[in-house]
């Protein structure tokens, strides 16, 4: 249904565009739906549990101790703003994952964060490089607004997948909505797919 | 934990049944569904613009009226320059147009009316709130509820005939009007009403900077931060 009147002035051919997103240039819009942390990096960890062989925990220094791993590409939120061309750098969750040890069994995880924030990803979406604990935007710290001092990134998937203030991962041999999907958006997200709201 | 797959949420025509200027960048827009969706006061829709050729344009935004149990809803949206939708909301359409609409959406930042609630509210972030304080006042229930509104100056604050009462509270951040006792100042600790009742849960809406504040200045009083709902506005143009 055409709306009366509107001819549209945002179209853009980039293909880097998923379907009904707009590119929102050198902004970063901030739509965290808690109180922002304050997260003390001496008492930071993160952490594997649930279906692993090995739960195990990193402090910070531990962590940035790994084999570090940069994304280059674009972010997409469900809001319908994508970021084109940004980099974020940590280390991908192939590394915090293969360490543990994922059982056989493991279909998904569950992402918690350093606040009651949870979300849930199949496991195939946070492995073979497609998934990433990062504190660098754009070769600075990541800011506190924007999840720091570490977030997940999932770009391939809408970015509330990408859990600000990330605390750990929960292996899964089923699937556990999280804070977003047990209110009404969709399970997986993916924004090829419009995948924004649950029966989509 | 496996639920059954959900219906996908279908687009549904929606009819402009009224517009009212809210402020100078303002504009409520009350629109009529086929059929009554029930919502509860903080959830919103996305509205979708269809060009000729298939391009569409959609954002999400607060509703403002209660839940009434009719077919009609009022949403509130604040005109920004570059905003692709907003533009096209407050300069092209008139009543009667058909929009198309999908909701209503949100499970989190939504009060059914039966708790304590702290309703924070910073320029258009109060536009979900005022569901809330419009279903307090219905239903009879307004001692439940306080609200905090920040606003740069009188000629800003949406609803302005109707949101004064003993349940809310005007900060002005930039220009007093006369006669009021504050002088112009960010919100502070001394503004929001105390005692709050421990089983409170406190609603803030307003852009990233004002929701980092207002949140601040919550806990800053010592309410715990797991009892604080946040929706913070992007550039929803």
């Amino acid at each position: 249904m055409a709306t009366r009147g509107f001819l549209g002035r945002r179209r853009s051919s980039d293909p880097r565009l998923p379907p009904g997103q707009y590119d929102v240039g050198s902004r970063w819009p901030v739509l965290t739906a808690e109180v922002t942390p304050r997260i003390d990096l001496a008492k930071w960890t993160f952490r594997i549990e649930g279906l692993v062989d090995r739960p195990s925990t990193w402090t910070w220094d531990e962590i940035h101790a790994l084999p570090p791993s940069t994304y280059s590409g674009d972010i997409h939120c469900v809001t319908t703003w994508s970021k084109l061309g940004v980099s974020f750098t940590g280390v991908s969750v192939d590394t915090l994952l293969d360490a543990a040890g994922v059982a056989p069994e493991a279909t998904h995880v569950l992402a918690f964060s350093h606040t009651p924030y949870t979300t849930n990803l199949p496991l195939p979406d946070v492995t073979h490089g497609k998934a990433w604990i990062v504190w660098e935007f754009d070769g600075k710290p990541l800011e506190l607004q924007h999840g720091g001092p570490a977030r997940l990134l999932v770009p391939h998937l809408y970015f509330w997948k990408s859990a600000k203030f990330i605390a750990g991962l929960r292996v899964l041999d089923h699937d556990e909505p999280g804070f977003w999907e047990q209110n009404g958006y969709h399970d997986r997200g993916d924004p090829w797919l419009e995948q924004r709201y649950q029966g989509d | 934990m496996n639920e059954p797959a959900m219906p996908k949420m279908q687009w549904q025509p929606a009819r402009v049944v009224d517009i009212r200027v809210e402020t100078a960048r303002a504009k409520t827009f009350r629109l009529a569904l086929a059929e009554a969706a029930p919502h509860r006061a903080g959830q919103h829709y996305v509205v979708r613009l269809t060009a000729p050729d298939g391009y569409t344009a959609s954002r999400s935004y607060s509703v403002a009226s209660p839940p009434d149990g009719s077919n009609e809803f009022e949403i509130t949206v604040e005109r920004l320059d570059d905003g692709e939708v907003s533009t096209f909301l407050h300069d092209e359409v008139v009543m009667g147009d058909e929009l198309e609409v999908r909701g209503p959406i949100g499970g989190w930042f939504v009060w059914d009316g039966d708790t304590p609630a702290l309703l924070v509210g910073g320029g258009s972030g109060v536009v979900p709130l005022m569901a809330m304080l419009r279903l307090a006042r219905r239903t009879d229930r307004a001692d439940l509820v306080r609200m905090v509104v920040s606003v740069r100056s009188a000629g800003d604050l949406y609803y302005a005939h109707e949101i004064a009462g003993p349940e809310t509270t005007l900060v002005y951040t930039r220009d007093e009007p006369a006669g009021s006792s504050r002088p112009p100042g960010r919100l502070a600790p001394g503004d929001i009403p105390q005692p709050i009742e421990p089983a409170t849960i406190a609603y803030v809406c307003g852009s990233p900077s004002f929701a980092e504040a207002a949140t601040g200045v919550l806990v800053g009083i010592g309410m715990d931060s797991d009892r604080i709902r946040v929706e913070r506005f992007g550039p929803s143009g």
